[in-house]
């Protein structure tokens, strides 16, 4: 009888591991399913690079590409020397009341609810940013990268310490026995021997950068454009999909989202496999 | 040169660090500024007596009551949902798949973590408009769907925790029961799944804590701006998030904008105490269940 039932039991396990595998695929495969008749008949290549005109009858997704990257690049150009930074004063420059502030902070931080970063960057950061650089309503590229910068740091300043303290110790001792400092120390040894969780790290958080859907959608302003530069309103992949999911079920315009949706899971995806390649699992999950 | 870089690195960390705090500090800083004033049993009830509230005698008009209830009902049933299988597909993956299996489904469950929730909530409206189709036409977008794709979003993070618990425990643990003469399952029951109870629990508040503040999955199924406490499994409901991004476009007066930043303080606060549970039950929290995507 206990037998059965263990057995039983073991099936559960398994079938629910396959079950969760199952929906990984069936996502992708909806998505594709529903955005097929974009992708017949040769149309594939003029999504990506047509313009976004529904009266024109063109549905091509360009524009929110270029968005896309536009803001999750910029995003980390701004995000990564700053997460370096603060993941250097935390376990190297500063051992007091600073770093251990700062760390507190930042795993608080990770707790913050996205929408609130897009609340306050509307009321506080976008009247700023009209203001400062007299950009049209503020509601523009800087504005977002800036915003989404305080949503991806704090994982990357938590990957990167992380990866520091991974370090063998003897190596350090070996640079201050030999007369070294600890600047010295990190700057020779630590920083070289911690590339990978680096590596981990900045990808990782660039795929939360390209995902985020409330930051862009509240402050990046939503213009249909590729953005010109730092103060261009632009509409990214994932606020596309927010923004036209109202329209009528039947449309091009609507199936297009799928076409959205496809190329964040393909974005995304790349970006695990590129994780997977660097460290392997271990290395991630810490 | 090397002089040099060995100077700017030390400055550099710290304008970076202060950077950072200040940032930090002004965003919330402000959200408090503006929004302590709203704070009270008004924001949350309105007009209405709470007590009528609570007992549903009388619906809530002016306050934040559907709302958070709402959030509340919806995070309960995600968790509901994803808790047995999360926890099930953790335990196969940790004690009982090998080589190529566990390896196949490792990528699948990155896969799925990294999808961004936009997606995922695209996903449970594409099945939504599937079964109305194919199966009733009385299938709307509603709590029952969105608890479902907010199950899936944290899916991943639950088998994650689960998996990385029970693979940390020791060897000398994992064999005792073993050579006592219990079961494969025994063991996990009643000796693994109790060793490693504070890393799934804190695994655990910290999806609890995602459910509560995702916003894009129940945009796509079914959160709407007014419907009042949800009746009913399969009615529209509203909820935190929601309301506070509703509320930063289509306010009409500043006495609406204050329930907002009201509103956001408290979807703030829940995020928060749920995430110093997680922190409190296990000191060093996996870095993996911190990403999110």
């Amino acid at each position: 009888m206990i037998r059965i039932n263990e057995k039983t039991i073991e099936k559960f396990f398994f079938l629910s591991a396959f079950f969760s595998a199952l929906v990984t695929c069936s996502i992708f495969a909806f998505l594709f399913v529903l955005g097929l008749p974009l992708f017949s008949g040769g149309r594939f290549f003029s999504i990506i690079t047509q313009p976004w005109a529904p009266h024109l009858g063109h549905f091509g997704i360009y524009p929110m590409i270029a968005g896309t990257l536009a803001v999750s690049l910029l995003t980390m150009v701004v995000a990564f020397p700053l997460s370096l930074g603060c993941a250097i004063l935390i376990s190297v420059v500063d051992r007091g009341k600073m770093s251990w502030l700062l760390r507190k902070t930042v795993e608080m931080m990770t707790g913050v609810p996205t929408v609130i970063y897009g609340f306050v960057g509307i009321f506080l950061l976008v009247p700023l940013v009209r203001e400062i650089f007299e950009a049209g309503s503020g509601m523009c590229v800087l504005s977002a990268v800036l915003m989404l910068t305080l949503l991806v740091s704090p994982t990357m300043i938590l990957f990167f310490c992380d990866s520091f303290e991974r370090v063998p110790r003897s190596y350090g001792d070996a640079v201050l026995a030999v007369g070294g400092t600890e600047i010295q120390k990190f700057l020779y040894v630590t920083l070289p021997h911690s590339w990978t969780g680096i590596v981990i790290g900045f990808t990782l958080s660039l795929g939360r950068a390209l995902g985020d859907t409330l930051v862009a959608l509240m402050i990046a302003g939503n213009a249909v454009q590729v953005p010109g530069s730092l103060f261009d309103s632009a509409r990214t992949l994932t606020s596309h999909i927010a923004l036209v999911f109202a329209a009528d079920y039947n449309s091009m315009e609507f199936k297009a989202i799928f076409a959205c949706g496809i190329f964040l899971y393909l974005f995304t995806t790349i970006l695990v496999c590129a994780v997977r390649l660097v460290g392997g699992r271990r290395k991630m999950a810490g | 040169m090397r002089k040099f870089v060995e100077k700017i690195v030390p400055l550099f960390s710290w304008m970076c660090g202060i950077v950072l705090l200040v940032a930090i500090a002004g965003v919330l800083g402000y959200l408090f500024l503006k929004g302590y004033r709203s704070l009270g049993l008004k924001l949350i009830f309105g007009t209405t007596p709470p007590l009528d509230a609570f007992l549903m005698r009388r619906p809530v008009f002016n306050g934040l009551f559907p709302a958070i209830v709402g959030t509340f009902s919806l995070v309960f049933l995600a968790i509901c949902w994803a808790i047995p299988v999360g926890m099930a597909a953790g335990i196969y993956l940790a004690e009982y798949a090998q080589g190529k299996t566990k390896q196949i489904l490792d990528l699948f469950f990155d896969v799925m973590a990294g999808l961004p929730s936009v997606v995922v909530g695209l996903f449970g409206f594409s099945v939504t408009v599937f079964l109305n189709r194919n199966l009733s036409g009385r299938i709307y977008p509603c709590l029952f769907i969105s608890s479902i794709a907010l199950a899936f979003l944290v899916l991943p993070y639950i088998i994650r925790t689960t998996q990385i618990a029970l693979e940390g425990l020791p060897g000398s643990l994992r064999m005792t029961a073993l050579a006592l003469g219990a079961s494969r399952l025994q063991n996990i029951v009643r000796v693994l799944l109790p060793q490693s109870l504070s890393g799934i629990i804190s695994g655990v508040i910290l999806a609890i804590g995602r459910c509560a503040e995702d916003t894009a999955v129940i945009m796509l199924t079914g959160v709407v701006a007014s419907a009042g406490v949800p009746r009913s499994l399969l009615s529209p409901y509203e909820a935190l998030p929601f309301y506070i991004y509703y509320i930063s476009s289509q306010y009409v007066d500043q006495e609406e904008l204050a329930t907002g930043y009201g509103a956001a303080i408290i979807l703030l606060f829940i995020c928060l105490v749920l995430f110093g549970l997680a922190f409190l039950i296990k000191k060093r929290v996996n870095l993996y269940s911190l990403y999110r995507a």
